[in-house]
């Protein structure tokens, strides 16, 4: 067997310094009925042959690079360098556990203690921590966080209809065995005015997103705004955020968050069909004990040192078991290595360079693509480098068309979350679109909407 | 701070990755929303290797040495896993893409679900839960959704017995229900009396490792299923210990209704410094219609497709779960097939037999259930007669100056001074050998030199940090020296 290497002739020394004779005397605790079970699995391959096979399913796929596509709605086809895989392929950090023996994990500790500094200088929050599964239950550990914080004495979650659907979902989820209030969401036109009038005393935490769902950017301004009448009810401010927006727009920690959450798939993570991912997580330094999920601190050894530790676990549930502020029990360490080596290796210019690259390329598409006739730009206010378009036909037709005729990844279709988006197609242009694709995709729209007219001139 | 921290090597201008300049007509950005400035550290890419490569020197993985840490199953990691999951077709598909251009993916995970519920004898599995915790919070969503569906919605207690893993009870008071901690009996069995005794129409159901963090498999379970059933309960398995049972017992046989699985455990993939892990669920057909949505289904027409089970407790994450990792999993059973899956788990078992056998032989470490034979772990006890001034934590220290990877110590709670070792069976009989020579002269050095002992390690990156320190006054990030 390829992975087990005891031959036969060591597994008989074995047995005799147990005192057996055949390996089953191991497994006499097994009813015998259930033991070895006939298992149904496909044969063994070699690894050529799994390489083989797998390369074919691979290519079943329309991947992008190969195809131009426009798909964004909370994963995003950004640049990634060579030097994040290359740091990630060291075996030494991907074969390690969790770094409970300190003095042999210095490697992990210290780069999770960077990766939790840059995520708080992004972030503008005093902490990160070493990050949680990914951006959804980042945003549901942020309500449960918020409820412990004002410890369980009120029950009231308000959350705006422009956080990510599935962020939303995911919340429910976590809540559904709590005695917890969702309210906001259920009205797509529902602006912060609307979120604040639902607010009250009873109010634990507001949860909006910026830039939001639909692409939209609220000024540092307006979010301090409601971020004061947030706290005028004594409820936490909860912001989802973009870390690629955070280069160049008003951090969260500027304007009064308590927590801020986000993807953080877009800082040096592929698309990988969704995950593993890494959600940042980000608070104020008050919370800290409140808060879920593992922190990597800096301390000394008995020479005075100076090295990292998992610190502050008493929260975790390994000590506190059910009193803990969250069953979470691992981060995304890798996935935080890599978007760590991202913001190093980007720096403070290369992390400007890519939002600004995405703004200019969506602002162009948007331009070209509201001039066309039978499109309408929904967007009112502005935007970062997702924007809403109003089409003449189902979004799932026009992807069709966009698909089988052109080789193009249209948007995400709306109206699956949105009874009042309908035709709606969410368009996403990062530094990884090119003016060409762009161009082609303003083409191939003009001339849906020509084809679909042809159509009912004919019918 | 470190001379090598990454704020201290950053120099103004500096940059690793440059980027073409844009090929549209730029568009002013208003000035009013930008930030004023942008704390991220500047430095060049031979900057940014040699500071990673450096850190990853004073890292210490399976790949660098032995790792017996019970529980966690720290097995060899295939490489040709890290070469399927770095596939393009697999690395950049967008999860919200058309099924129709992605079905070889789909296939995979549909593949992958029927392969799990084979291995489980359980009917349905989903594969969205990003870790074991995730897995078991999961599975007690299920099971209370499912009290309700029956009727049974007053149920609200979940008997956990006391050996279990800390994310038993923290998952159950998540789910908002509450935790009853059944003893373990004295032969590391769920005590059948008192769980008797806890048994009534307030029980949603049991949670239950088997084998458990004892290393035993328990001789009551088909029993144990059989009463909570009785009860109107549902019996949760926590799948961390899989790895002792695949092809030997499937859990789904002996009663289980719900188990999650460690992907990262059980099937090579690699623990990454603390994850990405991925903790799919698989249930019996009663509480299919339960699971996350959405699943994969195979069309009528042969096509992959999205399915959303009609009573679902909804979604617990993003997208489809951590296809990566699942892609590692996948290449590994593929591999491996039924008869390589059971050789793996006859070989963690006897591995771990053969260490306890040694231990007992020497007599140094105290092993408390050392009369039965352990699944893939067992539990010693760093309690060395005559040394009586040496703790666990010395030991595990000391053994890092052997370059070895210290076992899982003080877990399980039960077991006082725990060192829980579990050797797995990508090790060969001489890797163990070495260590349990490494035990015997620390065992030696405990009685003749106890303060080398106290002091260790003495040939680490560093010596034992201050953690009463790192909590007491927390310095939790930086950005200047």
């Amino acid at each position: 067997m390829r992975f087990t290497p005891n031959t036969e002739v060591d597994r008989r020394a074995m047995m005799k310094t147990i005192g057996i004779q055949d390996i089953d005397e191991l497994f006499h605790d097994i009813p015998a009925e259930h033991r070895y079970p006939d298992l149904q699995l496909p044969p063994p391959l070699t690894e050529m042959e799994v390489a083989r096979e797998m390369q074919e399913m691979a290519g079943d796929n329309a991947q992008l690079g190969v195809f131009a596509s426009f798909l964004g709605a909370g994963a995003y086809h950004h640049f990634v360098p060579a030097v994040v895989d290359m740091v990630i392929s060291r075996s030494e950090f991907y074969t390690a556990y969790t770094p409970y023996q300190p003095e042999i994990s210095q490697g992990t500790l210290q780069a999770i203690f960077e990766y939790q500094s840059m995520v708080a200088a992004l972030t503008g929050m005093e902490i990160a921590n070493a990050s949680q599964y990914d951006g959804a239950t980042a945003v549901a550990e942020a309500a449960i966080m918020a409820l412990n914080v004002l410890r369980m004495k009120r029950n009231k979650i308000v959350v705006s209809p422009s956080v990510n659907p599935m962020y939303r979902q995911v919340l429910r989820t976590y809540a559904q065995g709590m005695d917890l209030q969702i309210v906001g969401d259920d009205r797509q036109e529902n602006d912060f005015h609307a979120l604040l009038d639902l607010c009250d005393d009873n109010t634990a935490v507001v949860i909006v997103q910026n830039p939001d769902f639909w692409g939209q950017l609220h000024s540092g301004a307006e979010m301090q705004d409601l971020a004061e009448a947030v706290h005028a009810h004594g409820a936490l401010l909860t912001v989802a955020t973009d870390p690629i927006a955070l280069a160049l727009f008003h951090a969260p920690g500027e304007y009064g968050a308590d927590i801020v959450t986000a993807e953080g798939q877009s800082l040096g993570n592929s698309l990988n069909f969704g995950g593993p991912y890494l959600g940042m997580f980000a608070f104020r330094a008050k919370l800290v004990r409140k808060s879920s999920g593992r922190l990597v601190g800096q301390t000394i050894d008995l020479d005075g040192k100076q090295g990292f530790v998992l610190t502050l676990s008493t929260r975790e549930q390994h000590i506190r078991r059910a009193k803990a502020t969250s069953n979470i029990c691992s981060n995304q360490s890798l996935n935080a290595l890599a978007a760590g080596v991202y913001m190093a290796a980007l720096g403070k210019q290369g992390m400007r360079k890519v939002a600004e690259l995405c703004w200019h390329k969506a602002h162009y598409a948007a331009d070209r693509l509201q001039a066309l006739e039978g499109y309408e730009l929904l967007s009112d206010r502005p935007f970062f480098k997702e924007f809403v378009l109003r089409c003449p036909r189902p979004v799932a037709e026009i992807n069709q068309y966009l698909l089988e005729e052109y080789g193009i990844i249209g948007g995400y279709d709306l109206s699956t979350d949105y009874d009042t988006l309908d035709n709606a197609m969410l368009l996403c242009v990062t530094e990884m679109n090119t003016r060409e694709e762009i161009d082609d995709l303003v083409d191939a729209l003009a001339t849906f909407h020509q084809y679909i007219n042809t159509e009912e001139v004919v019918s | 701070m470190a001379d090598d921290f990454i704020y201290e090597l950053s120099s103004p201008g500096r940059v690793g990755v440059a980027l073409p300049d844009s090929d549209v007509p730029e568009t002013p950005i208003p000035a009013d929303t930008l930030r004023p400035e942008l704390p991220l550290p500047e430095l060049s890419e031979v900057d940014v290797v040699r500071h990673y490569v450096r850190l990853s020197t004073k890292n210490y993985g399976v790949d660098t040495g032995f790792y017996p840490l019970g529980s966690c199953t720290m097995k060899y990691n295939p490489k040709i896993n890290e070469q399927t999951a770095r596939l393009p077709g697999f690395t950049n598909i967008h999860p919200l893409q058309d099924p129709v251009t992605v079905q070889g993916a789909m296939q995979l995970l549909y593949e992958m679900q029927d392969m799990l519920a084979e291995i489980s004898g359980l009917d349905a599995v989903t594969l969205q839960p990003s870790a074991g915790a995730q897995g078991e919070f999961t599975g007690v969503l299920i099971m209370r959704k499912a009290q309700i569906a029956r009727g049974q919605g007053h149920r609200d207690k979940i008997l956990i017995p006391d050996s279990a893993h800390g994310t038993n009870p923290a998952s159950t008071a998540m789910s908002g229900l509450h935790v009853v901690e059944i003893a373990s009996d004295a032969d590391g069995n769920v005590d059948i009396e008192q769980l008797k005794a806890h048994l009534d129409d307030t029980v949603v159901g049991l949670m239950i490792t088997n084998p458990s963090t004892l290393g035993l498999f328990d001789q009551n379970i088909v029993e144990v299923c059989r009463l909570v059933h009785e009860a109107g309960g549902l019996v949760y398995g926590d799948g961390a210990n899989l790895n002792a049972i695949m092809g030997i017992v499937r859990p789904g046989d002996l009663g289980i209704d719900v188990m999650h699985f460690n992907l990262h455990k059980t099937f090579s993939t690699p623990h990454g410094g603390g994850g990405p892990g991925s903790g799919p669920v698989g249930v019996v057909a009663e509480l299919a219609p339960f699971l996350p949505a959405p699943v994969v289904g195979l069309s009528a027409e042969g096509e992959y497709e999205w399915v959303w089970p009609a009573q679902s407790i909804g979604r617990v994450r993003s997208f489809h779960g951590n296809f990566g990792v699942i892609v590692r999993a996948y290449t590994y059973i593929r591999m491996h097939g039924a008869v390589g899956l059971r050789r793996v788990s006859e070989d963690a078992v006897l591995n771990a037999n053969y260490m306890q056998a040694r231990l007992l032989e020497l007599g140094d470490y105290p092993v408390p259930h050392g009369d039965r034979y352990c699944m893939h772990e067992f539990v010693a006890q760093g309690k060395i007669a005559g040394a009586e001034g040496i703790h666990t934590l010395d030991i595990a220290k000391r053994l890092i100056d052997f370059d070895y990877h210290p076992p899982t110590i003080y877990f399980p709670l039960i077991v006082p001074e725990a060192l829980m070792i579990e050797p797995t069976e990508t090790e060969s009989k001489e890797t163990l050998d070495g260590f349990i020579a490494a035990l015997t002269q620390i065992a030696d050095e405990a009685r003749s030199d106890p303060e080398l002992l106290h002091t260790a390690p003495h040939h680490a990156p560093t010596r034992r940090l201050d953690e009463v320190r790192a909590a007491r006054q927390p310095i939790l990030a930086k950005t200047s020296a």
